[in-house]
């Protein structure tokens, strides 16, 4: 990898003024950043490591109820922190990747890179999460902007992220098993006032809300409200892996799934 | 270049690093401590696990550079000082669980970590936690087998399939 400049700053002012820097690039856990670099698709000037601001580290419950995970808050954390409080997030963040990745990976570099095939994307979207940021917040529908884009402006920071809790919810992940990304990865949580089905693994455009499922499932929360549906059509991505239909019908098989593991 | 500091098996080190210099050169190239292996550089085989701050993480997917005052266990720094195995790396032993050796590193650094979260696993947990961890000699069996066998459970029944 070409070298850079590295700031390990303590705060999240003095990250964001660094992140102003010609050239700088923010670092969370390095997990895809890193290898990223090595193949030199990403060469910044300047790195910016996250994981130095005590602000942004581990999980806590607001009054309103929210579980609130600070933006560099690794897998394994969130994993270990989460249980009591949101088991289907804990979940989810204890089976991304694997355990060593699980150690350094963060909760803001994951939604910050928005890989179309991450897992965090599927719950900050399937919770309707909002995100913090050093200026503002965004909300999780305003948030995945397609493959690896996102709302966020240059040199904006993931400071935390407020997820509400649902009645019930689950996440179906069908693993990719060299890459243990998600093939197809379905959230579902069902709330007060409806039900969120966020889909990652799938689309090209990325995580995506399957608005006809949630219709389904409002009415009766059970798998089989699912049969009837076609699977979500739009561009599904097609690789080595599988193709553009058979990533369509697994997002309804795993949909159904996280239907029956939410009970 | 930039002077990191950090504890590296119980003892103080420090070096002249660049930005771009990973965790796991610094270990190799720097400390010498060549028992940490660089197997794929693409943070998927696991060879490379090392502790940090207790913690099992892939030394070729950190910079040396962001652990400033971190405390680092390799493969090394395992067993006692006087040469006596570990309980893990005296399974591996007993029970073959290698055949060229190469991800033994990893492996052992990885069930090390698992046996202090989970001081009795079952074979499914420990396949499971090894998922980052590859290794194409030995189809896994025995490495499972090891393992057990390190967190005291009666292996005698396993028999590679």
């Amino acid at each position: 990898m070409y070298d850079f400049e590295f700031a390990k700053p303590g705060t999240i002012a003095e990250a964001a003024a660094a992140l102003k820097g010609e050239g700088a690039q923010a670092l969370g856990g390095g997990q895809t950043l890193l290898p990223t670099m090595k193949q030199r698709l990403a060469a910044p000037e300047l790195l910016v490591s996250l994981s130095g601001i005590a602000e942004m580290q581990g999980v806590c419950v607001s009054d309103a109820g929210e579980v609130c995970i600070g933006g560099a808050t690794t897998h394994a954390t969130v994993a270990r922190e989460a249980a009591a409080h949101y088991p289907a997030l804990a979940d989810l963040a204890g089976r991304i990747g694997d355990p060593a990745v699980r150690n350094r990976g963060t909760i803001g570099g994951s939604l910050a890179n928005n890989d179309p095939s991450a897992c965090y994307p599927a719950a900050a979207l399937g919770s309707g999460a909002r995100i913090l940021t050093n200026t503002r917040e965004i909300a999780a529908d305003a948030f995945f902007e397609g493959m690896f884009a996102t709302a966020l402006e240059e040199g904006e920071i993931i400071t935390e992220v407020r997820f509400p809790v649902p009645q019930v919810a689950a996440w179906a992940k069908f693993a990719q098993p060299a890459s243990r990304f998600a093939l197809v990865g379905v959230f579902v949580a069902r709330f007060a006032d409806g039900v969120r089905v966020a889909v990652t693994g799938a689309s090209s455009d990325g995580v995506f809300r399957w608005t006809e499922a949630e219709a389904a499932l409002g009415a009766s929360f059970e798998a089989e409200a699912l049969a009837p549906l076609s699977p979500p059509g739009g561009d599904m991505i097609s690789d080595i892996h599988g193709s553009g239909d058979y990533r369509a019908h697994l997002v309804k098989v795993m949909a159904g799934r996280a239907v029956a593991a939410a009970g | 270049m930039t002077r990191v500091e950090m504890t590296v098996n119980g003892k103080p080190v420090s070096g002249e690093v660049e930005g771009r210099t990973l965790l796991v050169e610094f270990l190799r190239d720097r400390l010498r401590l060549t028992g940490t292996h660089v197997g794929c550089d693409t943070s998927q085989c696991g060879a490379c696990v090392v502790h940090l701050d207790g913690a099992p993480v892939k030394a070729c997917a950190a910079l040396a550079l962001d652990l400033q005052g971190a405390d680092v266990v390799t493969i090394e720094g395992v067993a006692a000082p006087d040469g006596t195995l570990s309980p893990v790396q005296q399974a591996f032993n007993e029970h073959h669980g290698l055949q060229c050796g190469f991800c033994t590193p990893g492996m052992i650094m990885s069930a090390t970590a698992l046996l202090r979260d989970n001081p009795r696993p079952t074979e499914a947990e420990i396949r499971d936690y090894l998922e980052g961890n590859i290794c194409r000699c030995t189809g896994y069996h025995n490495i499972v087998k090891a393992i057990m066998a390190a967190s005291g459970q009666d292996v005698s029944a396993v028999a590679a399939e």
